[in-house]
C-alpha cells in the first residue's frame, strides 16, 4: 500500500470485508491499517508492467472530521495505491468492485459482522466474518510464535554445544603446531576433515590451498569426468562461475559450495588430472584444459585482431563466440605478451596490434 | 575429537528433525541462526560435506540461489554494465523461481553473493544510501568509484558540480572516476542534459521509473 507521499506499507496481506478494506504486515501482525469501504469513490486498475506490479488505484473522498487514527492525520494525496507483488490483483479488484457496488455495509451496523451458523448435528458454532478471519490469524500467529521462541531456544543451545567444539578445534590445533613431528600425516587429513564437518576456518594455517581433505580428492576426479565434454565444446576453457553453474544445475541436490569447488580445483594440477585451474592477473579463476594452451590462444587472436584492425573485448567475444569475461583475458593476456596494446578511452577498451613490435 | 564430534552430530540431527522446516521457511530464523553461527566461528556455508549443509538443508537453499544471481546478472551485465541493486536483483530472482517457490530475503540474497566472491568472477557488494549495489564483474572499483556511485544513487545520475560542491573534489578527479565508470559500462553519458551533462546509472534505472509520482512531483524532477 502506498500513497506517493513515498510512504510505503510493504509485504502485507490484503483483507476484504463487507464493510472494509484492511491491511496487515506480514512479519509484525500487530501493524495494521484499515479503510472503511464507505470512502472509496471509485477504484481503477494498473496493469503490471516490466519492474512494476499490477496495482488497483482506490480513489478516497476528503478525510471526515472523526476519522478514527491512522498512519497520517492528512494527505495532500486523495487516493492509496495497492500494489500486488505476487499475484491476485485480479480477483481482488473483482470482488472490491462488488463490495463498492452493493453497499452492503449501509444495511448492516458495524459491531454486528458476526453471524453464527449453528450446525445442528455437530452443535458447533463456527464465527463468520471479520472476527472469525481475525481470530483465525491470531490463533495461527500465536502458533507460529510459539514454534519460533522454542525453535530460538533450541538453537541457543545448539550453538552452546557448537561454541565449545570450535573451542576444541583451537586447542587441537594449538597442539598440532607445537609438536609438529608427532602428528601423522593421517592425523592430520582426518582433523581437516573434522573442520571441514563444522564449517570451522582451518585454525593452524588459515590457508584454503590444500586445505584439501579427502571429499575434496573424490570431488576433484569426478570434476574432472564431468568437465571433459563441456570443456571441449567450449574451446577448452571456462571460468570457474561458468563451472559452478554448470556443475551444480546437474547435481539438482547436495550442491557444491563454492569454497568446495575452489579447493577441488586446486587440487586438479596435484593429481595429474587432465584440467587444472588458473588464475589471471585480474583475479578472474578458470579452468582449462590440460592440452589447452592459451598462450597459443593469444597468436589467432592475434590474426582476428589484426583481421580487423581493432577489436573492443565486446566484439571478440561476438565474433570468436566466447564469452566476454574470457574474451577481455585472452585480448590482456596477448597485450601482456606484447601482441596487442590498448587504447584507453571514454569509448571503452580497444585493442591493435602491437605495430612498435612488428614495424621498427 | 572424533567422539566430540559424533555427539554434536546427533544434537545436530535433533534439532533439525524438529526445526528444519522452520528454517526453510522462516527468513528471519535464517538470520538469527547464520548470526549466532557467524559469532562463535562457524560458516555453515563453507561446504556442502558440512553437517549444516546436509542435515540441515541451509547449504543446497544458498547454493542454489547463487546459482540463479550469477545467471540474473549475466542476463543483465550489457544493459547495467555489470552493477544492479539488490532490489531488481531480488525481484528478478524471485521471478526466475516462480510462485510457488519458497521465499528468498534479501538478506538471503546478500549471503549467497558473498559466497560466491570466492569464485574470482568479481562478485561484491556496494553499500548505497541505505540499499546496495551488487557488482557482477571483475571491475576495479575503489572508495571513489562508490562514494560517486553513492551520490548518483538519489536521482540515479550525477555531474561533474555535484560532485564538486558534494565531496569538495577537483574537477579532474571527479572526471577520471566518471570516465570510469563510463568505460566499464556502468554509466551512461547525457550530453543532450539541459545545463551540462549527466552520467546515468542503468542498475538504477528500475528503481527510479518504478516509483509513481504524481504530475506536480515528475514536473519538478524534471530540469
Amino acid at each position: 500500500v502506498c500513497n506517493t507521499a513515498g510512504v510505503k506499507f510493504d509485504s502485507g496481506v490484503l483483507l476484504l470485508s463487507t464493510h472494509r478494506l484492511i491491511w496487515r504486515d506480514q512479519k509484525n501482525h500487530e501493524c495494521c491499517i484499515a479503510i472503511p469501504l464507505s470512502q472509496i469513490v471509485f477504484i481503477e486498475e494498473q496493469a503490471a508492467g516490466i519492474g512494476k506490479s499490477a496495482k488497483i488505484v482506490a480513489h478516497l473522498h476528503p478525510a471526515s472530521s472523526n476519522k478514527e487514527p491512522g498512519p497520517f492525520q492528512s494527505s495532500k494525496y486523495s487516493y492509496v495505491k495497492l500494489s500486488f507483488k505476487e499475484h491476485g490483483q485480479i480477483e481482488f479488484y473483482r470482488r472490491l468492485s462488488e463490495e463498492i457496488t452493493q453497499r452492503r455495509w449501509e444495511n448492516m451496523p458495524t459491531g454486528q459482522t458476526i453471524q453464527v451458523n449453528k450446525d445442528p448435528q455437530a452443535g458447533r458454532i463456527r464465527a463468520v466474518g471479520i472476527v472469525g478471519i481475525e481470530r483465525k490469524l491470531e490463533e495461527k500467529r500465536k502458533e507460529t510464535d510459539k514454534n519460533i521462541s522454542e525453535a530460538f531456544e533450541d538453537l541457543s543451545k545448539l550453538m552452546e554445544k557448537a561454541k565449545e567444539m570450535v573451542e576444541l578445534s583451537k586447542s587441537i590445533a594449538n597442539k598440532i603446531k607445537e609438536k609438529q613431528g608427532d602428528i601423522t600425516e593421517d592425523e592430520t587429513i582426518r582433523f581437516k576433515s573434522y573442520l571441514l564437518s563444522m564449517g570451522i576456518a582451518n585454525p593452524v594455517t588459515r590457508e584454503t590451498y590444500g586445505s584439501g581433505t579427502h571429499y575434496h580428492m573424490q570431488l576433484a576426479k569426478q570434476l574432472a569426468g564431468i568437465l571433459q565434454t563441456p570443456l571441449e565444446e567450449r574451446g577448452g576453457i571456462m571460468s570457474l562461475t561458468e563451472v559452478y553453474c554448470l556443475v551444480n544445475r546437474a547435481r539438482g541436490l547436495e550442491l557444491l559450495s563454492p569454497e568446495d569447488l575452489v579447493n577441488a580445483c586446486k587440487m586438479l594440477e596435484s593429481l595429474k588430472l587432465p584440467l587444472r585451474l588458473r588464475i589471471f592477473d585480474s583475479g578472474v579463476m578458470v579452468i582449462e584444459l590440460q592440452s589447452h594452451n592459451e598462450e597459443e590462444m593469444v597468436a589467432s587472436a592475434l590474426e582476428t585482431v589484426s583481421e580487423k584492425g581493432s577489436l573492443t573485448a565486446d566484439e571478440f567475444a561476438k565474433l570468436v563466440g566466447m564469452s566476454v569475461l574470457l574474451a577481455k583475458e585472452r585480448l590482456l593476456l596477448a597485450e601482456k605478451m606484447g601482441h596487442l596494446c590498448r587504447d584507453d578511452s571514454v569509448e571503452g577498451l580497444r585493442f591493435y596490434p602491437n605495430l612498435f613490435m612488428t614495424q621498427s | 575429537m572424533s567422539k566430540q564430534l559424533d555427539m554434536f552430530k546427533t544434537n545436530l540431527e535433533e534439532f533439525a528433525s524438529k526445526h528444519k522446516q522452520e528454517i526453510r521457511k522462516n527468513p528471519e530464523f535464517r538470520v538469527q541462526f547464520q548470526d549466532m553461527c557467524a559469532t562463535i566461528g562457524v560458516d555453515p556455508l563453507a561446504s556442502g560435506k558440512g553437517f549444516w549443509s546436509e542435515m540441515l538443508g541451509v547449504g543446497d537453499f544458498y547454493y542454489e540461489l547463487g546459482v540463479q544471481i550469477i545467471e540474473v546478472c549475466l542476463a543483465l551485465k550489457h544493459q547495467n554494465g555489470g552493477l544492479i541493486t539488490l532490489e531488481e536483483l531480488h525481484q528478478q530472482v524471485l521471478k526466475g523461481r516462480g510462485k510457488f517457490a519458497q521465499d528468498v530475503s534479501q538478506d538471503d540474497l546478500l549471503r549467497a553473493i558473498k559466497k560466491l566472491k570466492v569464485l574470482g568472477s568479481g562478485f561484491g557488494i556496494i553499500p548505497v544510501g541505505g540499499t546496495y549495489l551488487v557488482q557482477s564483474v571483475p571491475a576495479e572499483l575503489n572508495m571513489d568509484h562508490t562514494v560517486v556511485l553513492q551520490l548518483a544513487e538519489k536521482k540515479g545520475y550525477v555531474t561533474v558540480s555535484e560532485i564538486r560542491s558534494s565531496l569538495k573534489w577537483e574537477t579532474e578527479r571527479a572526471k577520471q572516476v566518471l570516465e570510469h565508470l563510463l568505460k566499464e559500462g556502468m554509466a551512461w553519458l547525457d550530453t543532450q542534459a539541459a545545463g551540462e551533462p549527466q552520467y546515468w546509472l542503468p542498475a538504477l534505472f528500475t528503481e527510479l521509473y518504478s516509483q509513481e509520482i504524481t504530475p506536480e512531483e515528475a514536473q519538478e524532477a524534471i530540469p
